[in-house]
Order: structure tokens, then sequence, then C-alpha cells
């Protein structure tokens, strides 16, 4: 049990990442019904246009920036016109394809582009340890849970402390009367779209000095956070949360004190179990729907 | 009359062939891990193979003729190597080179041996040479070579009475997890922890904790590259001070590039380094990194020795026979005096197991040392 606080800190941090990749899930889904199985890809993706910036001879702060406004043109802005309007019209299905093509087309570009290996990422953390309750903690993980949150409490803040947090709940709570009663419903959509490039930039930046920049990398990262977004609700924010951190412990828990080999198989048992007694997830609301 | 037109037919037609055949480039096929978890190890062995073949070329091949290679991705993956390999034969290759996943030759080495024609790779588990195939040849240490000398390292240096071994659950890493724990039990070293993890894992927090817990005097390692650099940082990360000791994957240079700081301190044996006191070592270290702007790691040299293998065992016959080529290399000696692409001095045996000089290295800030020449057997 010595060792349990580290597991905690570095589960927790783990899922503060999938959580913030989760709640793009969730936003998409509420204000535009898109699932997009692209997400582990978006979050690969602006790291290695943070290296491309720093290969060109630009600082890592630089980098940072010019990531994150690339992030929010291509993923944010780029994806919502080039590939989810068109789409939509057809139906939840074949925008759900479109965006698998998605995620093996950005794996491959990127293969083709950067190189199918392994890059190293400068953490934006400082590496060291701090002494928590007795215990040698990695300031890392700290950082990163503690960054990860507080990407939270603002995307919190601003869903339920603002005007244009409470259009976007309105648009996602229904469109049409949104309309009617004055909402711009279009531009609260957009806005759902820039803030997800925005949360996939921050995971990036914090996951990828970790688990080093590569075009594979998407894939663990977007499993995890689909199943975490199911597991905690898939329409609501503070369940993708909730599953987000629930996934990052069990699973490092599990690691260490069930079994390493099945480690993968841990999240997919939790989500067989709450979707079995709770098809809503921990804290979804159910949907009913008339016929 | 009309017989002579065709006796004279034959003859024109028989020597065209003839001169056709000795200028005809000699085929090679290689088959890597280009892409996917050992897209480091494969794209290193490809670049070796082509600074090779490059040189020879530029020197008029061999026995006159230039050497053709092509290059087949296996995307890391044992079922995707073995298409490609069975894909490759067709086109009749005078020598198949690669993979370099131990996982991936178990099962394409059976094709390459039914087609009769020998096969040089980059695989290190001790399994691989141990069944009596005929048309293996490795371009590093066998496992069985190789972990004896890090156990004996482990005891007799760091004097550690515990350790903890952390593996990568496939071919390669059970290999020498299975050889090491032989090795471990004969100086009574105890293993506290004993750690399987995946290929391709990105998150080792929680073997890292395990490791801790454990508190064993060494940590051994033996992971693919990519890996070994992430549990490098991990073990930085939850300040793990026991020492960390591996084999060639945990000190390679992709491994220093990937872990940064998390890197120095690790120490292992390699067969093969960039960074080896040798003359022709250094050489081509710095011909591969005018080429391709990088400092290759040992799949780079094992890649170059391949082809230089190729070359020098055809020289020795004095004709391209891709029938007789196995039976040519099996206890050849290739000195590096006379053929000095080989780097170093090697022998191959009847199993196609390897011999030459190793090294224990130590990684301090960022680069590799090596504390100790470890001399050819034979």
């Amino acid at each position: 049990m010595s060792n349990l606080l580290d597991l905690l800190v570095a589960g927790l941090a783990t899922g503060a990442i999938y959580a913030i990749v989760a709640v793009g899930f969730t936003l998409l889904w509420q204000t535009s019904q898109t699932i997009n199985f692209a997400q582990g890809e978006f979050v690969m993706l602006p790291a290695f246009l943070m290296l491309a910036v720093m290969h060109v001879g630009a600082p890592f702060w630089l980098a940072i920036i010019l990531g994150i406004l690339l992030s929010l043109l291509l993923l944010g802005l780029g994806f919502k016109l080039l590939l989810v309007d068109p789409m939509l019209r057809h139906g939840v299905l074949p925008l759900a394809i479109a965006t698998m093509a998605l995620a093996i087309g950005i794996k491959e570009a990127v293969k083709q582009f950067f190189s199918a290996e392994a890059s190293p990422f400068p953490s934006i953390v400082p590496v060291g340890d701090v002494s928590v309750l007795g215990r040698v903690v990695s300031l890392q993980s700290l950082g990163v849970l503690a960054l990860a949150i507080a990407a939270v409490i603002g995307l919190t803040a601003l869903l339920n402390r603002t005007s244009i947090g409470h259009q976007m709940q309105a648009t996602a709570q229904n469109p049409t009367v949104a309309r009617i009663i004055g909402v711009p419903v279009e531009r609260m959509i957009l806005l759902t779209f820039l803030i997800n490039a925005f949360l996939v930039a921050l995971a990036s930046l914090l996951i990828t000095p970790i688990y080093l920049a590569k075009f594979s990398s998407g894939e663990v990262l977007g499993q995890a956070a689909f199943i975490a977004a199911i597991v905690g609700g898939f329409n609501q924010v503070r369940g993708a949360i909730a599953g987000g951190l629930l996934i990052g412990v069990v699973d490092n828990l599990a690691a260490a004190y069930v079994s390493t080999q099945y480690r993968a198989a841990v999240p997919l048992i939790l989500l067989i179990v709450i979707i079995l007694f709770r098809p809503q997830g921990l804290l979804g609301r159910p949907e009913e729907r008339t016929v | 009359m009309r017989s002579g037109i065709f006796a004279g037919l034959l003859l024109v037609t028989v020597s065209a062939a003839t001169a056709f055949a000795q200028g005809a480039p000699i085929k090679l096929a290689d088959v890597a891990e280009l892409s996917g978890g050992g897209a480091t190890v494969g794209n290193n062995w490809k670049n070796g193979i082509d600074l090779a073949i490059e040189e020879i070329n530029g020197k008029g091949g061999v026995l006159g003729r230039k050497l053709e290679v092509t290059h087949a991705d296996s995307q890391s993956n044992p079922g995707v190597a073995r298409a490609q390999v069975q894909k490759a034969l067709d086109n009749e290759p005078y020598v198949l080179l690669g993979p370099g996943y131990s996982g991936s030759v178990k099962v394409t080495s059976p094709l390459a041996a039914e087609a009769g024609i020998a096969h040089i790779m980059g695989g290190e588990a001790a399994e691989l040479t141990q069944g009596g195939n005929k048309f293996l040849f490795r371009t590093s240490f066998g496992q069985q070579s190789s972990m004896p000398k890090v156990a004996k390292y482990i005891n007799d240096e760091l004097k550690a009475k515990s350790v903890a071994i952390v593996w990568v659950n496939n071919d390669f890493g059970k290999g020498g997890r299975d050889v090491i724990s032989k090795e471990f039990a004969k100086y009574n070293i105890k293993v506290t922890a004993d750690l399987s993890t995946e290929a391709g894992q990105a998150d080792f927090a929680a073997d890292v904790s395990k490791i801790k817990a454990a508190a064993p005097d060494a940590v051994f390692i033996y992971l693919n590259e990519e890996e070994s650099a992430r549990i490098l940082k991990e073990l930085k990360r939850q300040a793990v001070a026991a020492p960390l000791v591996g084999e060639t994957t945990l000190v390679g240079q992709k491994v220093v590039e990937l872990a940064g700081d998390a890197a120095n301190g690790a120490r292992g044996h390699v067969g093969l380094t960039t960074d080896a006191p040798v003359d022709l070592v250094k050489a081509f270290r710095e011909k591969f990194v005018k080429k391709y702007n990088y400092v290759p790691d040992h799949n780079g040299l094992k890649g170059y020795l391949a082809i230089y293998m190729v070359k020098a065992t055809t020289e020795k016959m004095g004709k391209v026979d891709a029938k007789k080529f196995a039976d040519t290399l099996h206890g050849l000696t290739i000195k590096a005096a006379s053929e000095p692409g080989i780097l170093m001095d090697v022998t191959f045996d009847e199993k196609g197991d390897i011999d030459r000089q190793g090294f224990l290295v130590e990684i301090v800030e960022g680069k590799q040392v090596v504390k100790q020449v470890l001399p050819k057997l034979n």
C-alpha cells in the first residue's frame, strides 16, 4: 500500500488528460451530434505541429502558441467546415465513418511527412520531485494534474457562469428552441469545435512529453477517452471528467494490483459493467426518444 | 547450311544471356520494421543497408555486379512480415535481409529455409538459431551470448543481491527474460519483481511503482527502444535510485535521444555501438551521419554489416551462388583488415551465431561511454 499515493497521483494525472479529451467528445456530441473517432489523432497532431514550428528554429513558447492557433484552425474550424457540415446532413453514421477515415488520414500523413519513429517532446512542467504526505511525488504528475484541472474548471466556469456558456448549453439542450429565443446557434456550435480544438492541443502538450510524439499515439488515447466519456455519461461534461479520472486511476491500480498483462481489458470491463447497470453512464442523464 | 545458321544463332544467344547474367544486378530483398512499434529498428537497419550498397556499388559492386535491394515494410507485425517475405521470395532474391524483431524472424525464417536461401537478420532471441535452421544468420549477439555477460556484470560489478526484471511480452523480451533469470539463479540473485509489459506501452507509472515497492538493488530492463525511453523517463519521474541495467536496446542512440536526461546512468552490454573505440566503426559513423544527418543506433550497424557479410561471402565463393551461400558463411571468419566494411573481425558458427568483440557502456551526459571492451571469444 505504500505506493498507493504514487499510483493515485499518476493515475489522476493521466486520467485528467483522458478527461480533457473526453470532454471534447461530449461537447461535440451535445452541440452537433458529432462522434469524432479521430479525437485521439486530434491529440497527436498538435504535438507534431509544435515540433514542426520548433524545427524551423522557433522557441518552445512560440511553438506552443502557433501550435494551438494551428489546431484551432485545422481541428476546430477546418474540421467543422470541411467535414462535419457536409457530412452531418447525411446522418450521424456517415459522419462517424468519415471521422474514422480522417483518423487514418491524419495518422498516415504524419507518418509520411514527419517520421514513423517516435520523437522527444519538451515538457512545460519542470522535471523533479516534491514531498507530499511524506512521499516523493513527481512534479510532472502534479503539474499535469494541476493544468488539466485548471482547464476543466475554466471550461466549467465558462459553461455555467457566462452568457456564452448559457447559450452553448441552450444550443446543446435544444437548438431549435435556442434559435427561436435568439441564440446564435451556428456560432455556438463553431465555438464548441474551437473549444474542443483547444482542449486537444492542451492534452497534446501535457501528455506528449510522457508518451513521446508518435504518429500512432492517438489510438490508445482516443480509445481511453471514448470509454471515459461513455463510462461518465456521454451527454454530461461533468460525466466525462469523472469518467476520465476514473479510467486513469482504475487503469493504474489494475496494472499494479491485478495484472499488467490484462490492464487494457480493465477499462473495457468497467465499461461493460456500467452499461449493464447504468446505460446513461455514471453521471449522464437518460435520453428519451419519441417514436 | 541451315544447321550452321542455327548453331550460330544459338551461340550468339547463349553468349548474350551469359553476358547479361554477368552484368545483371544481384537482387537482395529486405523486409523490415519501417513503421509501427519497431520503426526505429527498421529504419536504421534500412539506412545501414542502403549506405553499404551505395559504397559497394560505387566501387564496382560484388564480382563486377551491382547490388540491388528492395525494401518492404513489415509494419512491425509478424503476420505482415511473413506475407512480405513470401512476396519478396517470389522474385528469387540472392539473400533475404531482416526483419529486426525476433517474433517476425521466427515466422519468416522457415520461408527462406524452404526457398534454400540465406537469411541474414537482426533478431536477438536465443531460440532463433537453436532450432537447426541452416540458413539463418545473426548480425548481432543472441541472448545466449549477451545475457550471461549482463548477469555477470550485475553480480560482479554492482554486487546486487536482488533485481527487478522488466521485459516486453514478445519473443524478444520473453527470450531475454528466460535466459537472464537462469543466469541470476546461478549467482543466487533474487528476483524481487518480474514485470511483463506490452509492446507499444505508453504508460509505465504502475510498473515503476511496483519496482519502487520491490526496492531491488538493480533493475534489469529489456524492452524495445521507444518503451525503454518511456520507462527511463518514468523511473526518473518516480525517483528510482537503483542502477538501471539492460542490453543494447536500453542504451541505444534513439533511447538517449528520446529519454533525454532520464537516460543518464543507464548501462548495459552492447554488441554494436557507434561509440565503440574502433577506428572503422568511427569511420562508419561519420559516413552515416553525413548521409542521413543523425547518429545511428546498433540497427544501422547491423544493416551495414549484413551487406558486407553478403559481399565477403560471395567473394569467398568467387561466384554468385544462392544455394552455396549458407554453407560458405558457416564457420567463416571475416577479417576487418581484408574487408573493412565488416568493421571488426567476426566469425559465424555452425548455427549462424556471431562471435566478435562486445562492449559494456554507460550513458553519461547523454552520450554512450564505453566502459569495457569484451574480447572476441574465438
